[in-house]
Formats: structure tokens, sequence, C-alpha cells
């Protein structure tokens, strides 16, 4: 593994930069020029849709042909991951697709509303990065958030209620879809604008270096994933904040889940330069592709990046190049995408290729799936049921959590502080 | 904690104390929190004058001696300094507390309100970050989310325009939409108003703009006293709080007690009682109306002035006291006229007090242009004191 600092520090501005992107190379962040390839296109064009049938072969030949990889293979062991850990993955994932699949339904059935962004087809990205940390670990997500809060430990219960808009969701019915929070499990939040979590993310990982070298607290080793879209890179917020983040040496790992299309529009129709991964070297840090439609690929490249972080050595971006298999929101009617490209990434569904790999290593029986199938399947309709009999919350809620300090309402006509007015908690008084 | 950075007493002699004031622990024990109305203003009226802001405030003080602070000495300094100290005190207190924005570290802040802080506190503790307003203030966000209590310096309160998004979205509402988990005990401040034909981008007054996001305090300081009172009160909120500071303000200079004090931040401040009609103001409009005054106590006027000190939410309980004594009210803000302070002010009175009005309000505001660069055309853009009297003697017809 080639991307810690001390390597990549002599000679910052040719790394990276001619390497091309490659699916077949998921660790392209290798620094050696003799590997570049300067015939190779970026993934997401749709004319290079022939490039894709190489892409789908069976894996033990896609690894074979890649050197990066053979290295990588011989470096730990025969096999990336044991079974206790491909049963996890393949739980969280089939979590995250058969939750945003029940949503999509008591969506139509009219329990749940407004803007519901599903994250269905780019489970590995989720699984692959937060399955790694730790529980002091931060998440910085987007509106696409139900699934990052899921992997990170938030309950299925709590984020359907959450949904439902009642008393019992993780932000008691205030934040909704876009903005699931958990303090316990260090989910800062759902950000439903493009971008503005990216900063955020950063304070997070401020915040750890801080208690690190300022409040002198050993175990501040917290690492903050910031997740955000393709559409995102073309945000000054995401510039702003590499270069503080590279500046400063901030635990963090910046993950692009580029999923080629923002609403309607084309990545490559929006961006100057659609390898989102060069611009890490050019604020002095690694910047990495990896295919997002397999979980293990991910999963090596998130282990590296967030080590590297832990270590103190800085950020990181990586790009996973992936596909949402639904439209951007439930609202979306995704007309405007080839139904041969949605083909395409349907045939690479990552929980499909992990299950295969359990398979083909004899890592997992059918049986032992469909139980983990079964037991989310459950899950959810416990969620469900939770959340449908979970009460609305009460008037009296209204304006408990405008501010955190009370005194902040203020001083009422009595000469007291407004929130001590016993009206104040039945929700009735005026602010 | 704080002892740390506690040199012996000897080591600072008189003459260094407006830049590096007696440390905490000399006062501990003296913690205590001062009503608007046990301010010193009366003290104003000593020491340098240097600019016409100035002048304008040592004529207009007409507040009586005060003999009720504990402090029998206290100390003089400038504004700016006022802010440093009760940054620096919050800084001592708390490992957590911490200031970041442009040139806030080595330089000193733009206005020297952090200067010195920089090689007590360490790099980190006072950082020096990019300009990238939209980037630094929600990473300060992000940092009191999890557990710090930073302080983010707008180098000028308009470059906050480029952070509205973070501090609408993000430090007004994460409190709300995440049900009450993640505190943001945030403070941002910087220097704004119209100053010295400073153009118009960096002449506004952003009170107007953030008045209406829900989750956000807003203080404005306006003496020495009262900024550092502010201050410390902002940094200990759980809060995100805007403090606003004037550009022309820095340096007014006040005798303030030695002792430790806090003021709340949501009360308006005394400034001169009187009978006849009640004067709301806040910022450096407090210094215009009090030339004002001065005017009208010389015409047989006895006029009540309230610094309103607290933008959001409103004192009513102290406005609505004098409504009710003088029934009559004029607000002279900085703020521009449309949807303005002075607008919420006068929606806030007409609801609550209606029925002690003995005529209809009247609010003098900017104009509502852009600030415009030759200074004969800033002047009258602002609220000047012949304004002013000419209102109140229009309202007491």
């Amino acid at each position: 593994m080639s991307f810690t600092a001390t390597k990549f520090a002599p000679s910052p501005l040719s790394l990276n930069s001619t390497t091309p992107r490659s699916n077949d190379k998921p660790l392209s962040f290798s620094f050696d020029h003799s590997k570049t390839n300067p015939s190779s296109s970026f993934l997401g064009s749709t004319r290079k849709l022939l490039r894709f049938t190489a892409l789908a072969k069976p894996r033990a030949q896609a690894r074979a042909s890649t050197p990066v990889a053979d290295v990588l293979l011989q470096q730990t062991s025969n096999l990336l991951i044991t079974k206790e850990e491909g049963l996890e993955l393949y739980e969280d994932m089939i979590l995250g697709r058969f939750f945003e699949d029940k949503c999509a339904e008591m969506y139509y059935r009219g329990k749940m509303f407004g803007f519901v962004h599903l994250y269905n087809g780019q489970e590995a990205v989720s699984t692959g990065f937060i399955k790694l940390l730790k529980k002091e670990d931060y998440v910085v997500s987007t509106y696409r958030d139900h699934v990052h809060a899921l992997s990170k430990g938030v309950s299925s219960r709590a984020v359907m209620s959450e949904l439902f808009g009642k008393a019992t969701g993780c932000c008691r019915g205030q934040g909704g879809s876009m903005h699931m929070f958990s303090k316990e499990h260090n989910m800062l939040g759902g950000f439903a604008f493009i971008g503005e979590g990216i900063p955020v993310a950063t304070g997070a990982a401020f915040s750890s270096k801080y208690r690190k070298e300022v409040l002198n607290e050993a175990d501040a080793d917290q690492v903050t994933l910031a997740f955000f879209g393709d559409g995102t890179c073309n945000n000054g917020q995401f510039y702003e904040c590499l270069n503080m983040a590279a500046l400063w040496k901030l635990p963090i790992v910046f993950v692009v889940e580029n999923n080629l299309w923002a609403i309607g529009m084309s990545h490559l129709r929006a961006t100057s330069d659609p390898q989102i991964w060069k611009k890490g070297p050019a604020f002095g840090m690694p910047g990495i592709h990896v295919d997002g439609m397999d979980v293990l690929k991910v999963r090596e490249v998130a282990k590296e990046a967030i080590e590297r972080a832990r270590r103190g050595e800085g950020p990181t971006l990586v790009e996973c190049e992936t596909y949402r298999f639904r439209g951007h929101s439930l609202a979306d009617p995704d007309e405007l995408r080839d139904p041969a490209e949605k083909e395409h990434y349907a045939g690479r569904d990552p929980i499909t290729a992990l299950k295969q790999y359990l398979f083909e290593n004899n890592l997992a029986s059918e049986q032992e799936l469909k139980a983990i199938e079964k037991k989310i399947d459950e899950i959810l309709d416990d969620a469900v049921e939770f959340a449908d009999n979970s009460p609305l919350p009460p008037r009296s809620q209204l304006l408990e959590n405008v501010f955190a300090d009370p005194k902040g309402f203020g001083i009422g006509p009595d000469g007291r502080y407004r929130c001590e007015d016993p009206k104040f908690t039945e929700g009735t008084a005026q602010v | 904690m704080a002892t740390l950075f506690h040199p012996p007493l000897t080591a600072f002699p008189t003459s260094n104390k407006l830049h590096l004031p007696s440390p905490i622990s000399a006062r501990k024990g003296q913690i205590f929190v001062v009503r608007s109305d046990a301010g010193m203003n009366h003290l104003l009226s000593r020491g340098a004058h240097q600019s016409r802001t100035q002048k304008l405030l040592t004529n207009a003080v007409a507040t009586k001696p005060d003999s009720s602070t504990s402090s029998k000495a206290g100390h003089e300094l400038l504004l700016f300094e006022a802010l440093r100290e009760g940054l620096e005190e919050e800084m001592e207190r708390d490992p957590r507390v911490c200031v970041m924005g442009e040139d806030v570290g080595h330089y000193g802040g733009s206005y020297k309100v952090t200067k010195g802080l920089a090689p007590k506190f360490g790099d980190l503790r006072v950082l020096d970050t990019p300009i990238a307003e939209n980037a630094f203030t929600g990473m300060g966000i992000g940092a009191a989310m999890t557990g710090l209590r930073p302080i983010v310096e707008g180098m000028n309160m308009g470059f906050l325009l480029l952070a509205f998004n973070q501090i609408s979205n993000n430090c007004g509402m994460l409190h709300y939409t995440s049900g009450g988990q993640f505190k943001i005990p945030i403070v941002i401040r910087g220097p704004g108003g119209v100053g010295r034909q400073l153009g118009a981008e960096h002449s506004q007054r952003l009170e107007s703009y953030f008045q209406s996001i829900p989750g956000i305090q807003m203080v404005a300081c306006s003496t020495p006293y009262n900024a550092k009172g502010l201050m410390k009160a902002a940094i200990r909120s759980e809060n995100p709080v805007i403090l606003f500071e004037h550009v022309l303000l820095y340096n007014l200079k006040e005798r303030i007690p030695d002792e430790e004090y806090v003021l709340s931040l949501e009360e308006a401040e005394m400034v001169r009682p009187g009978e006849h009609v009640t004067i709301l103001t806040y910022s450096r409009m407090r210094y215009h109306v009090m030339q004002a005054a001065k005017t009208l106590v010389n015409k047989g006027y006895d006029p009540e002035v309230i610094d309103i000190r607290s933008l959001k939410p409103f004192d009513l309980h102290t406005i609505g006291n004098s409504v009710k004594k003088t029934h009559r009210v004029l607000i002279v803000e900085e703020c521009m006229r449309t949807g303005g302070i002075g607008a919420s002010l006068t929606a806030a009175i007409t609801e609550n007090f209606n029925d002690y009005l003995d005529a209809p309000i009247i609010c003098l505001s900017s104009q509502d242009v852009p600030t415009p660069y030759a200074g004969t055309l800033e002047e009258w853009t602002v609220v000047q004191p012949t304004q002013i009297v000419a209102a109140v003697e229009q309202l007491c017809q």
C-alpha cells in the first residue's frame, strides 16, 4: 500500500497526475509511473459501455490481471476477509438494501413524505467504509443518509420511526429523511444541501486533533468520514476543506460516492476533469479511485485511508465509482439515464458480487445468507411496526429544541426566563 | 488548567495592565454578574479621546455616577482590549475554548481583538485559517458539535455572508433537527456597521439578515464594559451566539472592574432613565442618541435611553416597563429600514404594549441604499443626532 505521506511527499505534483482511471486497478493511487495507461478513459462515459463487459468478469480473473492487486493479496492472505467479516458485510449491505426497499414501499403507502433519497446500488461504499470504524469515529453524510446511519449502528427502528415523523425517531421526528443524527453513534448528520457537511466533518476532525494535542487526551484518535457525491466536487466547500484538512493533517477521509449523476445532469457534463480522485494530490493528499460496486475493494482502500488518518498522517480523498439503482429521489421519474447504462450497473450489483465471492471462497453457504436475509426481513417488519405504533410528537415538543440553552428564549413579561413559564413546555407560549 | 498559564502576580507591573490583565487566580471567588443598570458609564468621560465618536460620546453621557459596584479601582481599557480580556479569561478558564478565523493568530486579528493570544495559547487554540469563510465557519460548527467551544471571527461581518449557509442551516438548525442531541456552543463575532468610508461591502449590518434564523441568539456590544461581559456570556452559552461589534467603537475607552463579571445575554441596558419618551437603540447609534439626548435635555425633555443589546430575543421586560412609563417610543438603529431590527422591534412593541402607546412608534433606520463611499453621502445614510431630536419633538407634541 503506497499512499503514505512519506513516499508521497517528495514529488507531490507528479503524483497520480498521469495515472489513468481504471476499474481494473482499484488501487490506482499507486505512484508508480510505469503503470500509466494513457488509453484508459473515464468509466462513466456511456460511450465506453463496451469496456464494462471486461470489468464484469469474475473477480478471480480481474484480480489476477492487476499487479497491484496481486501484491496486495500476497501481503495479506489468500482471502480478503474472514467468514465472520464476510457475513457482517453481507448483513449490513442487505440491511441497507432491504431498508431502502421498505422505504419505497412505505412512501408509496403514504407512511412517509417529503424527499426520500434511496441508496440502492451504493451499499458497498457505506458498508465498506463504516464497518471498519470504531464507535467513537464520526460519520457525516448527505441527504442520502439512511444507510450511513444504519451502518454506523443506528437502529432500524429509530431511522424508520424518524422517517414516519414519530416521536421515537432518532431525531424525535424533527429531522426527517435528510437529517439523520445520532449522538450515541457519533453520526453527525445528514446534510441536505450539497457540500455543507464537509466543513462540519472537517470540524469534527479538527476536534480530534485538538483533543489530542491541546487537551492531551491520549485516546482521542477518532477518524471522521465525510461522504458526499460527485456533484459536490464542483462546489467550493469541497476545495476549501481539502485544503484545510491537508494543511493541518486532520484525521479525515473524504469519500466521494460518484454515482455518475446529479438528478438529470451527468457527471461528465458537469465536470471539466471527471476524475475526481486527481484532486487529492493537487492538495497534497493521496487521491484514490476504487470500484464502488465492490465492497472488498472499497474495504481495502478504506482500511488504509482510515488507518492513515488514525496514525496522524492526514486526510485521503477516495473516489468510489458507484451507481444508484433508483431515481435521485422517490419523486424523480428517472427518465434521462440510458436503460443500457442502468442495465449494465444492475449486472454489477455489489450484493450479488459479494455473494459470489463468499460462495466461491467457501466463506458462506446459501443457507447462511438466506438466514441473514430472513433476519433482516424480521428486523424491518419490526421497525415498521414500531414506527407505525409510535406516538406522533406532542405539540409541547414544537419549541423544545430551538435553543440548547433555554435562557436563549429570553425574559418574559414577568421578568423571568420564558423557559420557566409552565406554558412554555406545553407549547402554548409565544416565542 | 488556568493556573498553568499564570506567572506570579509580580510579573504584571501596573503599566502593563492593559495588555496583560491580571490573572484570574488573583480574582477567584469574585465572579459576579452585574445588572445593566449597574454599569460604569460615568467612567467613560475619563481618558483620552481619539475620534469623533469619542467626542460625541463624552458629550453625550448623562448618567449618574454609580457607587454600587464592588470594584474600587478597576482598570481602563479600550473596547477591543475588553473583548480580548474576556476572550483570554475564558480561554484560561476552559481549555475547550478556541478561536478561529482569518489572521486571528500571528497577526492578532484585523482589529487586534486576538492580539497576543496565539503566543500564549498556541496555534491550534488560536487558529489562523485560510480565507474560506464558508469552510472555517462550518468547521467551527463541526468542532462545536463534537465538544469544543469555538469563537469564529469574521474579519469583517460582511464576509460572513459567504458563510450564510453554515450559519443558517447548520448553526441555527442542527440542535433542532437532531432532536436536541447536538449542541452548537459557538460564538460568531466580528466588526460590522458603517465605518469611515469603507464602501458598501465593508459597511454592512447583518443583524437584519440573521435575525430570522431560528436557533440563533444575537447580541450587540457598545461599551468596553458590556463588550467584555457579553463576550464571556456568549462563550459560556450553549447556544450559537452572534456577537456584533462595531468598527467605530473599538477605540472607546472605559474603566471596567478588576473582578470577573459576566453579563446576561438577554438583558437590555438602561443607559439613561427618563420620563418623556423611550429611545431604543443599540451599538454605535447609542452614541448618536446620547448626543441627541444632551440637546433634548437642554430643550426640557427627559428621554429614557435603552441599549437593547439583545437583538434576539428582545428584552421585552425592560422595554415594556419603559413603554408603560413613557407611552412613547423612538427606535434608532443603524440597520436597514426594510426588515431591520427596528421593524421587528416595532412589531413586538405593537403586539405586546399597544394599549400603553400614546403615539405611533417612530423608527429611524439607515436608508435602504448600499452604503456610499463619499463621506457626505455616507453620513446621510445613517441616522444623525439632529434627526433624533426632531423625532422626539414630533413624538412629544
